[in-house]
């Protein structure tokens, strides 16, 4: 792990330890945590052993144009060790959220740290980045987000893009995106990036990601879109537990009906867990206690990119772009549909009466030739 | 106007040799079958309740005769396309290409003559297509990329559930539309182009049949079609 700063850097277990937690307390959260990573049980050792040994990464947390949830999420997370110790206020070197200091000491932690660790930290950034009018929708310390983003970004090891903000300008990307909000990888070419989408993303995820590195000392592998595969391999719709009434056909149509109460599939009502890459149905929120599915609300698709501008939470219709909103593929489709059976109608029609005379041409010339035959000619 | 009418013999042509007549069948039912099973699957009627999940399995039945149909569509596509380079001249890719000067001639002869329906002054004996017209061939050209478009869209939602490498070979798809949102609605999209392809289609068999009566309905069927004795003699295929 880089350079040695024995007397400032511990590892995670002497953290751990120092929090006042057991060493019983340590393997279970060992086991807990290679469990979210997706890991065998055999695994639990060697995920163990790098808490033990592993000096605490150098994470710099910045956050820009966001609401913060996914830093709610992580702090929320399942175990009392990811709140207090992968992340809490003390290993955070510097996230405007959590840490103790403000203002002019927060920015001098935060230079110390990128001058310190540099090449070494975690760059996890919650929030987009507004490009429009020179970036001034979104300023911190008199600076713009832009500017705080190229500069962190600069020595950073990795970067993690924490939440739909980060990886593709959620809720303010939206249409029409007054402020130019733009996702982090469009703007960042030259470090590896991890994409965490979700608004907010798991917070057990989040952890098992941290983890994972320190454990590995490398990302986990990641698929197409920059997403680890361990926690977006699958889709909601795949890992749901009502799925055994989709596939019988068995669907709630309005929030209140008989089939509703009884768990039956919420697809009818606008669930997007068939095209949504998430794990929210195998790890479920807070403390595996539930997730929406579950609670009887469709997923809305919040890790899927743009899953603002996808049509309507509460039906499965999709929105054809460039119609407006009460214009769905189907409807579009349906007059298309009908325009053209017309226009064939009154092809048939006009046909009729404008090719009669070649029609009866033919007609007689299929007849003579008919005699002709018959008379063996 | 002359006095005597004129007669003509007709001779039987093989146009559709057997391939092309059971792609052409395989490639009907499969889409009238995809489109059904397409539709139900986007707007499944509820017509239960008060069941249990493992009473039923109806729409896992819907989805997996809709995949299974892909496949065979895609295979069905792949023989044809095959078959477009070994096949006799109206099976050809050739013919599917109005890249002569004398296609477009053909092209503009059928706008006229056949969609906007005008009566020429006097036959023209090159202007009778053997095989497919051209503009004909042109929107056989565009229901080819549509299939193109159901494959690589429809594919690339089923790889997620797959590991076979099939339709992993179209895992791509999603992430460079945008996701699996965006893929889905123009999957579903496109399925109309598919139904107005086909009302399109078969009306104008129909209006060739009734018009030209050379057999252009049956043609699919028997592979014969007739054709002027004099068309064939002047030997100008098209
Ligand atoms: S990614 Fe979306 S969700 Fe997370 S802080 Fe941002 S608004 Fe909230
Ligand atoms: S509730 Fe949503 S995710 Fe679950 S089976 Fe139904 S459509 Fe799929």
């Amino acid at each position: 792990m880089g350079t040695l700063h024995k007397n400032k850097r511990e590892t995670y277990f002497d953290n751990i330890i120092g929090h006042g937690y057991s060493r019983r307390e340590f393997m279970k959260f060992a086991a807990f945590i290679t469990a979210y990573m997706g890991l065998e049980h055999s695994m639990i050792g060697q995920v163990a052993k790098a808490l033990e040994t592993s000096y605490r990464l150098p994470i710099i947390w910045e956050h820009y144009q966001e609401c913060t949830c996914c830093s709610e999420s992580f702090i929320r997370s399942d175990h009392p060790i990811v709140a207090d110790i992968i992340l809490d206020n003390i290993s955070l070197d510097y996230t405007e959220t959590l840490m103790a200091a403000s203002g002019h000491q927060a920015e001098a932690a935060k230079h110390d740290t990128m001058k310190k660790y540099y090449g070494e930290y975690i760059l996890c950034v919650e929030g987009s980045v507004p490009l429009g009018a020179d970036g001034v929708y979104c300023t911190i310390a008199g600076r713009t987000a832009i500017d705080h983003l190229k500069e962190a970004a600069e020595g950073a090891k990795a970067i993690i893009a924490w939440g739909s903000c980060a990886c593709n300008g959620c809720v303010q990307g939206a249409k029409p995106n007054p402020t130019d909000a733009t996702p982090i990888h469009k703007i960042i070419k030259n470090k590896p990036i991890v994409q965490m989408p979700g608004c907010p993303p798991i917070g057990e995820a989040m952890a098992a990601l941290i983890v994972h590195y320190v454990t590995f000392g490398k990302l986990p592998e990641l698929d197409r879109a920059g997403r680890p595969k361990a926690f977006y391999g699958k889709r909601v719709h795949d890992t749901c537990y009502r799925r055994p009434y989709f596939d019988a056909g068995l669907f709630a149509e309005s929030f209140d009906d008989e089939n509703a109460k009884d768990g039956y599939c919420l697809y009818k009502v606008g669930c997007k867990g068939p095209t949504t890459y998430n794990a929210c149905g195998s790890m479920r929120w807070n403390n595996g206690v539930s997730f929406p599915i579950q609670s009887g609300h469709g997923c809305i698709g919040c890790s899927e990119a743009n899953f603002w501008d996808h049509g309507p939470f509460y039906e499965r219709l999709t929105n054809v772009p460039g119609f407006s909103i009460e214009n769905t593929a189907d409807k579009v489709g349906k007059i298309a549909t009908g325009a053209v059976v017309a226009g064939l109608a009154a092809h048939a029609v006009a046909a009729s009466i404008s090719k009669r005379k070649e029609h009866k041409k033919r007609y007689t010339r299929g007849r003579i030739n008919e005699e002709k035959i018959d008379k063996n000619e | 106007m002359e006095k005597t009418i004129q007669t003509s013999d007709f001779k039987r042509v093989l146009v559709w040799e057997l391939p092309v007549r059971i792609c052409h069948w395989i490639t009907a039912l499969s889409v009238i079958i995809l489109t059904v099973t397409g539709l139900i699957i986007a707007n499944p009627p509820v017509f239960m309740s008060g069941a249990e999940a493992s009473e039923s399995y109806w729409f896992g039945t819907v989805r997996m005769i809709h995949f299974i149909t892909a496949y065979i569509f895609l295979v069905n596509a792949i023989v044809r396309i095959y078959w477009a380079f070994r096949g006799n001249y109206y099976a050809n890719w050739r013919a599917l290409f109005p890249y002569t000067k004398r296609s477009w001639k053909n092209v503009w002869h059928v706008l006229k003559v056949d969609i906007l329906l005008q009566n020429e002054e006097e036959e023209i004996l090159k202007n009778i297509s053997i095989g497919h017209n051209y503009v004909a061939s042109i929107s056989y050209l565009v229901l080819f990329l549509l299939a193109l478009v159901q494959i690589f869209t429809g594919f690339g939602l089923y790889a997620a559930t797959s590991g076979w490498w099939l339709p992993q070979l179209f895992a791509w798809v999603p992430d460079f539309l945008g996701g699996d949102a965006p893929t889905r609605l123009i999957h579903h999209a496109a399925t109309w182009l598919f139904i107005v392809f086909t009302l399109i289609h078969v009306y104008l068999v129909f209006y060739h049949d009734w018009l030209e009566g050379r057999g252009e309905t049956s043609a699919m069927i028997s592979g014969y079609k007739f054709v002027r004795k004099e068309r064939l003699e002047s030997d100008e295929h098209i």
